[in-house]
């Protein structure tokens, strides 16, 4: 017994309580853990560095693909709040669908400027503004162009938040009989007068001379229709130049916090009242974002699934390594097991392997993604590009999980050798 | 400290069976150093695999410690093989990429032993067997005698109860092989139970006490009295 004494002093010194301890723990601290999974790594720097560039290639076409995604969500959802999102179309006929074309109008009674003043008494509005538009030919002093014409109610910029550059927009003259006054949209003010001001100075529209009160600021383009070249005048002149009943849509404005719900019955109950049906359509600006917002992330999840392809290619990169490295290990496995790993312990060894190497990958792909969307969005200002932080996170998550995955065959043919058999395999 | 009592041991070899031990009894106590010899195919490397829990008898009774261990699930086997169970190989066994001193701990960061702890007995354990200039380098830094004294030292990270060596010199030349033995005499003289497998008679005779088994059965076992 002495002898033995010297022996267990001279490996455990004098800590008597220290077997109880060991027997306790059968765990790696996690510290060794990584640094034994990050050895085996660096063993084979190589075939590290390629098979994570599997996974960061996946991780940077996912993280690119849903950026351009996101930023054309965000791009589209922006053209359309610039209008305001607390708005309401009301169309004359019962159109079930929505984006039908401006001009396929098919009413059983048209709607009036009279409608539309009537609208304004309904809760909450505070804008009911008419609109009848299309194509007319703008003159002056020699030049003359085609332009798209609006006929408005004097709150129309205020419906649509657009701003007046110089001068004023068309003044709230009586509606039925306004004066011949016209705003210009900033293109046609450039081409019909330069750098010259042009407020105060008469220009025909269609076949009528009309005075110029404003300029609006530039808005640029949406879905293909140059807001900028286009001119303003009061509904009712335009009414008469195409010879029209109806009025296209009347724009409703309501204030921000009241429930939509109300404020379209308010609408519905005053039509209705006035039509004797419901021959008319509300479409709500929140419900067509609700629709768009729909279809992009349809449109994002769609590219991020083809992203997720080179992800599971990347993933089978890292089962094809761990395979042959566990066939290469096998006589250290059994070495392991000999000095008292057990089954679990050789599985997690090789599943952290698996899970670091995509880490490392996936780290590399948000870097590598990041850097093109960067670029992208130098390069092309056009396109829209965002990319948020969940989506890196969540990337992260997915290149791990993708490495978990593809570890745990070769794992659990790892941890299932017989450590004998593994120790003779050299 | 171990009893082995009418340990059988049968392989399938296609539709053969081949009796690798057949009725092996054995007693070794604390402290003795024991050869184990016999030609190839006689079960020695079988009965110190049974010894040191990597295989399982078909029948018969081994007590460690007091401990009946043949009924062990594979976890608890890899747990008792940690505690109490040293190996010392003829191919080394070390993991390449990892230094002496990693190689040496490794049983111990596989307990999950305390960094505090584990330097300390590093330290002392590469001191013990000449190996403090050595910590760092690599297995393929090192010559075989060096290597094979990492491996003891790592065989005696964790205090085993029994150190066992499969044909630990098979790998050395004459001269570093006695160096080897010397080194495992050492651990014998400070109170360590060692067992030897080997076809070398001239190291089989180094032993205490010598066991011969021809086809799977004990056929001698000598003592010297000088221990």
């Amino acid at each position: 017994m002495d002898s033995r004494k010297t022996l267990d002093s001279r490996i455990r010194g004098n800590d008597g309580c220290f077997a109880v301890r060991r027997a306790e723990s059968d765990l790696m601290i996690t510290r060794d853990f990584i640094a034994f999974t990050l050895a085996s790594l660096k063993a084979h720097r190589l075939r590290t560095a390629l098979t994570a560039l599997g996974i960061a290639v996946g991780i940077a076409s996912v993280i690119l693909l849903t950026s351009i995604g996101e930023g054309l969500h965000r791009f589209v959802i922006a053209e359309f709040t610039q209008f305001g999102t607390n708005i309401i179309g009301v169309a004359p006929g019962r159109i079930q669908t929505h984006g039908a074309s401006l001009g396929a109008v098919n009413t059983v009674r048209p709607l009036s400027i009279d409608d539309a003043i009537a609208l304004r008494k309904a809760p909450y509005v505070q804008v009911a503004d008419p609109l009848v538009q299309g194509n007319a030919e703008v003159v002056h002093a020699g030049k003359s162009r085609r332009v798209t014409l609006y006929g408005t109610g004097p709150d129309f910029s205020k419906a649509l938040s657009m701003r007046v550059a110089s001068g004023d927009y068309l003044p709230p003259d009586d509606p039925h009989a306004a004066r011949a006054f016209v705003v210009l949209g900033s293109k046609v003010a450039f081409e019909l007068f330069g750098t010259d001001n042009p407020l105060g100075s008469r220009i025909r529209v269609g076949s009528e001379r009309y005075r110029v009160v404003g300029v609006m600021e530039s808005k640029g383009q949406i879905l293909g229709f140059d807001l900028d070249d286009t001119v303003f005048i009061p509904v009712a002149r335009a009414l008469d130049m195409f010879n029209r009943e109806s009025l296209m849509e009347i724009h409703v404005t309501y204030e921000p916090t009241a429930p939509l719900a109300e404020v379209e019955e308010g609408l519905r109950r005053i039509l209705v009242a006035r039509h004797g049906a419901e021959d008319f359509t509300l479409t709500p600006q929140q419900k067509m974002l609700e629709v768009f917002g729909t279809v992009l992330d349809a449109i994002t999840f769609a590219v991020a699934a083809i992203g997720g392809i080179s992800l599971v290619v990347g993933g089978v990169g890292i089962l094809t390594i761990l395979t042959i490295g566990v066939a290469e290990r096998t006589s250290e496995i059994g070495l392991l097991r000999a000095i008292g790993a057990t089954q679990r312990s050789i599985m997690l060894l090789f599943l952290g392997e698996a899970a670091l190497l995509s880490a490392i990958g996936g780290a590399a792909g948000l870097l590598l993604g990041w850097s093109i969307a960067v670029l992208l969005e130098l390069t092309f200002p056009a396109l829209p590009v965002h990319t948020p932080w969940m989506y890196a996170v969540l990337a992260e998550l997915v290149a791990v999980g993708v490495g978990l995955a593809a570890g745990v065959m070769p794992a659990r043919h790892a941890a299932g050798l017989d450590p004998l058999e593994a120790l003779r395999s050299e | 400290m171990i009893r082995l009592t009418g340990i059988e041991r049968v392989f399938r070899v296609g539709d053969e069976e081949v009796h690798a031990l057949r009725g092996v009894s054995l007693d070794i106590a604390q402290g003795e150093y024991l050869s184990i010899m016999g030609p190839s195919g006689s079960g020695k490397s079988t009965l110190l695999n049974i010894l040191g829990l990597l295989d399982r008898p078909n029948a018969g009774r081994y007590e460690l410690n007091g401990h009946d261990v043949t009924g062990l699930a594979d976890d608890e086997l890899a747990r008792v093989r940690r505690e109490a169970i040293g190996f010392v190989f003829q191919f080394f066994h070390l993991v390449p990429r990892l230094t002496a001193g990693q190689n040496i701990e490794l049983p111990m960061v596989l307990a999950g032993i305390d960094p505090a702890e584990r330097r300390r007995r590093l330290d002392k354990l590469l001191a013990d067997y000449g190996l403090v200039p050595r910590a760092g380098h690599r297995p393929d830094q090192l010559s075989g005698g060096q290597c094979q004294r990492v491996a003891i030292a790592r065989a005696m990270s964790m205090g085993p109860t029994l150190i066992l060596a499969d044909e630990p010199t098979g790998n050395l030349d004459r001269h570093t092989g006695q160096e080897v033995m010397a080194v495992l005499e050492r651990v014998h003289h400070e109170g360590g139970t060692v067992a030897v497998v080997t076809h070398d008679p001239e190291i089989g005779k180094r032993a205490h006490r010598r066991i011969r088994l021809v086809d799977g059965e004990i056929a001698s076992d000598e003592r010297s009295g000088d221990d």
